[in-house]
C-alpha cells in the first residue's frame, strides 16, 4: 500500500512539474493583463526544439536554454501583436496554437538525424535523470518528494518565490496594478508597455520550460502531440489558482494525480477503456470550473485582472 | 501695513496697494510653472486652444469653466497624461518636455484626477506606495503604515491603511487620494475637483492642507465649480470657455456673481423658487430597516421613515456614515439584514434590482464611474439604458435604433449634454457631461421614486441650478426624491424635510425651512433632534 501510495506521488510530482511551469508562467501574463492562449503551441514547439537540441549536442543546459528561448521568442510575438498593435488577443493566442502546433509537428519529422530521414520520433536521448537526495529520499510515502529531477526540485522554489515576488515585492505590486488597472498604474508612472512586454515574454519562457520537461524528464523523447492538451489545462489551472502562483500547486497536484491514477489503472489492466481513462483529467478540468465559477460568483472580488484581454493606450481613456 | 509694503512704489494708489505689491515681487521670481500656447485636440474637439498658464511658487490658481471647457485636459497634459498638440511647457523657468506621468512626477507634478486613480482590489498602502520610484525591491509595509498613520494624522485624513479600496467611500477614496500627494511630496498640486465629493467640514479642512503646503512653498492648481471656494482657496483665477482661455483674475478683485457670469455668460441663481403644493400617498417607507456594510459590520441600524408622492426628503450627513448603504437597500444592490422596505405600499425588501426600477424607482448614484454609465457604449445607448426593454425603443424583441437617437438628441438637448455625437462612447465626455447624462436618463425614467445621491456633484454652476430646478419641478409633478448629498445649502434649497444620518441611525427628521447649518451640524457630529432643542 506504502509502495503504491509513493510510486502514485512520485507520477503526481512528475507529471504536475510541467503544468505548474506553464501555469506559474501564464498567471505571470495574464495578471499584467495579457491572456495568452498560445501555451499548448508553445509548450509543443518547446518540446520538440529542446529535445533536437539536446539529442544533437548531448546538453540538457542548452535544451532548456533553447525552450527558453522558442517559449519567449513566440511569447513576443503575441506581445507585440496584443500590446503595440492591439489585436484581439484570444485570436492571436488562437494563432500562435495553431501555428506552433503545426510548425512543431513538422520539426519532428526535420530537425532529426540523416540515418532517420530527419524523424524525431522514436530517438533516445538524454534525460533529466532523479536526483535522490541522501536520508530524505529513504523517508516513507514522502520519500518521492526528495527524489526528483532537477526539473522538479526548481519547482519547489519556483511556487514559494512566485508567491512572494507578486505579493511582497515592488515589481509585484506594479505588475498586480498593471493587470487590474492600467489607467491608474500609467498615472502612478508605471510603463504599462514594458510591463506588459516584459511579463509576457517571461510568463512565455517558463511555458517553454514546461514544453521542455515533457520531452526531457516526464516522457523523454518526441511523439506526435506530447503534450496531449496540456496547453489547454494550464488555462483551467490559471483560473483553478485564482491568479496566485502559490495555489497553482493544487491544480497540479490534483491534474497531475488524476493523471497518475489514470496510468496506475491502465498499469493494472482494468477493464474500464483507456479512452474514459484518458478523458479523467479533462472532465476533471470542467468538473472544477462549473465549483469555482459558482463559488466565485458568491465571493465576490476574488477573480480575474480587471483590466484582462483589454489593450490599453493613453489618451484613449 | 500693506501701503507700507508698497512704499518703494510711491506711485501705488491706495486702492492698488495690493496689486502692485504681488507685481512686484513677481518681477523677481520666476514662475514655477508656465505653460504657453497650448493646444490639444481629440477626433471632433478642439478640448484646448492656445491655452497659458502661470504659476507662481506658494499660489493657488484656481481654474474655472463650464462643463466640458477643457480643464481636465489642460491639467493632463500638465500631468503627462495627455500629449498637447501644440505649447511650450516651463518649470523654474526651464523649458521641459513632458511625455509621461512620471516625468511629470520627477518634475514634482502630482495631480489628483477627477476620476479617482486608485487599484479598487488593493489596500490603502498599496494604492499610496505604487509606482514610487525609490521603493525598495521589499516594502517595508509596518515602517509604510506607520508613515500613512503619521501624515493622516497630521492633516488630520483618516483612512485605515490595510482597507481595501473597494470597501471606501468616496469621501474616503479621496482622502487617500490626497494622501497620495502628500506621500510623494509634489511641489507642484493639480487637484482637478478634489471637493466635489467632500464635505463642507472636509473642503474646510483641505483648505487648511492646501495652505499649510503653499506656506511651505508649493503651488496648486484648483478645479473646481464651487464659486466660494475659489474666493477662499485660491489668489488667482483662470476661466476656460470651450477650450480657450477668457479671463485671467486676481481672486480678491472678483466675486462669486461675476465668476458665474464669466463662466456661463448669464447671471445665475443662487437661490430656487419652491411653491407649496399637495403630497400624495407614501412612496417609500422604510420600517426598521438595518443592513451591513462589505466589512460585514453593521453599517444601518432601525432606520425609519417615510417619502410621500411629491416630498423631496434630503438625507444629510458626513460620508460614511451610511449613505452609501442606505441608497444601495432601497435600490436592490445590497441586502438588508433585517426590517422591511415598502415601495409604493408592496414589499421590496432584497429584492433586485431589475424588480425595482420596473416599480418605478430611478437612481442617481454616487460613483457615476462604477455605477452610472457604461463608457464603451455610445451616449445614446447610455441613455436609453433605462427604457430600452419597453416600446418605443423595441419593436418585437428587437431594439429600435432611430427611435434610440430621437431619444438621445433630445436628451442632450435638453439636459445640454456637451458631445459631439450622439453616438460618441460615454467614457470620451468630460466628468460633468458623464453627469449631465446620468441625471438626462434618471431623471427622464423617473416615474415615482427618484434616488438621487449627490446628483450635482461636479456640475457647472449652470448646470447645477439646472439639475436642482429640475428635481423641484418633478417633485411638483409628484415624484418622490429621496436626495442625499452633502451640501447643506443644496439640500436645505431643495428639500422639504431633512433627515440627518449618523453612524447608521436618523437623528431626527426635520423640515427644511426650520434646518438651520447650525442645528444641521450639530446632528451631523451625533446630536439627536430632541437634544438640539433642549
Ligand atoms: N480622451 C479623450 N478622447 C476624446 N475626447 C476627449 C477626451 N478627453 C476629453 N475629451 C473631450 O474634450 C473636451 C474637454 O473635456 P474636459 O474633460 O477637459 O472638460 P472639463 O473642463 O474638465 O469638464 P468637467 O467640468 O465636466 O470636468 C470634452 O468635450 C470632452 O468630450
Ligand atoms: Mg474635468
Amino acid at each position: 500500500m506504502i509502495e503504491l501510495i509513493t510510486s502514485l506521488m512520485a507520477i503526481t510530482l512528475r507529471s504536475g512539474a510541467s503544468l505548474i511551469y506553464a501555469t506559474v508562467g501564464e498567471i505571470y501574463t495574464e495578471r499584467s493583463g495579457i491572456l495568452n492562449l498560445g501555451i499548448e503551441g508553445m509548450m509543443l514547439m518547446s518540446a520538440v526544439t529542446s529535445f533536437a537540441t539536446v539529442y544533437h549536442t548531448g546538453s540538457l543546459f542548452l535544451g532548456i536554454l533553447m525552450a527558453m528561448l522558442v517559449g519567449g521568442a513566440m511569447a513576443s510575438i503575441h506581445a507585440f501583436l496584443s500590446i503595440t498593435m492591439r489585436a484581439n488577443q484570444v485570436v492571436s493566442g488562437l494563432s500562435i496554437t495553431l501555428f506552433g502546433s503545426g510548425m512543431a509537428s513538422f520539426l519532428g519529422q526535420r530537425l532529426g538525424p540523416e540515418s532517420n530521414k530527419g524523424y524525431l520520433v522514436g530517438l533516445v536521448g538524454a534525460k533529466f535523470e532523479p536526483i535522490a537526495i541522501p536520508f530524505l529520499s529513504k523517508l516513507p510515502i514522502i520519500g518521492a518528494i526528495f527524489n526528483q529531477d532537477i526539473l522538479t526540485y526548481i519547482v519547489y522554489l519556483l511556487l514559494p518565490a512566485g508567491w512572494y515576488y507578486l505579493y511582497k515585492t515592488r515589481n509585484g505590486l506594479n505588475l498586480r496594478a498593471v493587470g487590474e488597472n492600467p489607467q491608474t498604474a500609467d498615472a502612478m508612472g508605471i510603463n504599462i508597455a514594458k510591463v506588459r512586454y516584459l511579463y509576457t515574454i517571461l510568463g512565455g519562457m517558463l511555458v517553454g520550460i514546461g514544453g521542455a520537461h515533457l520531452s526531457l524528464s516526464y516522457a523523454p523523447g518526441w511523439t506526435e502531440n506530447i503534450t496531449g492538451g496540456r496547453g489547454w489545462i494550464v488555462i483551467a489551472l490559471v483560473i483553478f489558482s485564482m491568479w496566485n502562483p502559490a495555489r497553482a500547486v493544487w491544480g497540479a497536484i490534483l491534474f497531475g494525480g488524476i493523471n497518475a491514477v489514470q496510468f496506475r489503472l491502465q498499469a493494472s489492466g482494468t477493464t474500464i477503456p483507456a479512452a474514459y481513462l484518458n478523458m479523467l483529467p479533462y472532465l476533471a478540468t470542467i468538473f472544477v470550473l462549473v465549483i469555482l465559477t459558482w463559488w466565485e460568483a458568491l465571493s465576490k472580488r476574488v477573480g480575474a485582472p480587471s483590466a484582462l484581454a483589454k489593450s490599453y493606450m493613453r489618451e484613449d481613456k | 501695513m500693506i501701503i507700507s509694503i508698497c512704499q518703494p512704489y510711491a506711485l501705488c494708489a491706495w486702492p492698488f496697494a495690493n496689486f502692485c505689491f504681488r507685481r512686484e515681487t513677481k518681477k523677481v521670481t520666476t514662475p514655477i510653472l508656465d505653460m504657453k500656447g497650448i493646444t490639444k485636440r481629440f477626433p471632433n474637439v478642439v478640448a484646448n486652444e492656445n491655452v497659458d498658464v502661470e504659476l507662481y511658487p506658494g499660489e493657488v490658481l484656481a481654474l474655472l469653466g463650464e462643463n466640458g471647457a477643457g480643464k481636465s485636459t489642460l491639467m493632463n497634459v500638465l500631468a503627462g497624461m495627455y500629449r498637447a498638440d501644440a505649447g511650450e511647457i516651463f518649470i523654474r523657468g526651464k523649458r521641459v518636455e513632458i511625455d509621461s506621468p512620471r516625468d511629470a512626477m520627477r518634475l514634482g507634478i502630482g495631480m489628483i484626477h477627477q476620476n479617482f486613480m486608485l487599484v479598487d482590489t488593493m489596500t490603502v498602502a498599496e494604492n499610496i506606495i505604487l509606482g514610487l520610484p525609490d521603493l525598495p525591491f521589499v516594502p517595508n509595509m509596518v515602517d509604510v503604515n506607520g508613515r500613512i498613520r503619521q501624515l493622516s494624522e497630521r492633516y488630520n485624513l483618516q483612512v485605515d491603511p490595510d482597507s481595501r479600496i473597494w470597501q471606501l467611500s468616496v469621501g474616503e477614496q479621496q482622502r487617500v487620494e490626497i494622501l497620495k500627494l502628500i506621500y510623494r511630496g509634489a511641489e507642484i498640486l493639480i487637484l482637478d475637483e478634489p471637493t466635489a465629493v467632500l464635505t463642507p467640514q472636509e473642503a474646510k479642512e483641505l483648505n487648511g492642507i492646501l495652505q499649510q503646503m503653499t506656506r511651505e512653498g508649493k503651488s496648486a492648481i484648483f478645479i473646481t465649480h464651487k464659486m466660494e471656494e475659489v474666493i477662499a482657496f485660491s489668489d488667482w483665477v483662470r476661466v476656460l470657455n470651450k477650450g480657450r482661455l477668457v479671463t485671467v483674475k486676481q481672486t480678491n478683485r472678483t466675486n462669486p456673481q461675476e465668476l458665474a457670469r464669466l463662466m456661463v455668460g448669464r447671471d445665475v441663481l443662487f437661490r430656487l423658487e419652491k411653491k407649496d403644493h399637495d403630497l400624495g400617498d407614501v412612496a417609500l417607507e422604510l420600517t426598521d430597516v438595518s443592513a451591513n456594510n462589505d466589512k460585514g459590520l453593521p453599517a444601518l441600524q432601525g432606520i425609519s421613515f417615510r417619502i410621500h408622492s411629491g416630498e423631496i426628503l434630503g438625507v444629510a450627513g458626513v460620508a460614511g456614515n451610511g449613505q452609501k448603504q442606505l441608497v444601495e437597500i432601497l435600490t436592490g444592490l445590497r441586502n438588508v439584514s433585517g426590517g422591511k422596505i415598502r415601495i409604493f405600499n408592496e414589499d421590496k425588501t432584497n429584492k433586485s434590482p431589475l424588480e425595482i426600477i420596473n416599480s418605478g424607482v430611478s437612481h442617481i448614484p454616487a460613483d457615476r464611474i462604477a455605477r452610472g454609465v457604461a463608457g464603451d457604449m455610445s451616449v445614446a445607448n447610455n441613455l436609453a439604458m433605462k427604457c430600452y426593454r419597453k416600446p418605443p425603443l423595441v419593436r418585437k424583441g428587437f431594439l429600435h435604433p432611430a427611435r434610440i437617437l430621437d431619444l438621445a438628441r433630445r436628451m442632450i438637448d435638453l439636459f445640454s449634454i456637451d458631445t459631439p455625437t450622439p453616438q460618441t462612447h460615454a467614457k470620451f465626455l468630460s466628468g460633468g457631461n458623464i453627469q449631465k447624462t446620468i441625471l438626462a436618463r434618471e431623471i427622464d425614467a423617473c416615474r415615482g421614486l427618484l434616488i438621487a445621491a449627490y446628483p450635482a456633484r461636479g456640475l457647472d454652476v449652470g448646470a447645477t441650478e439646472f439639475v436642482r430646478k429640475q428635481m423641484i419641478a418633478q417633485s411638483e409633478a409628484g415624484t418622490a426624491i429621496l436626495l442625499v448629498s452633502e451640501d447643506l445649502e443644496e439640500l436645505v434649497g431643495v428639500a422639504d424635510n431633512i433627515a440627518v444620518l449618523f453612524e447608521g441611525k436618523v437623528m431626527g427628521i426635520l423640515p427644511s425651512n426650520k434646518a438651520d447649518t447650525e442645528k444641521l451640524g450639530m446632528m451631523m457630529a451625533g446630536v439627536k433632534l430632541e437634544e438640539t432643542t433642549a
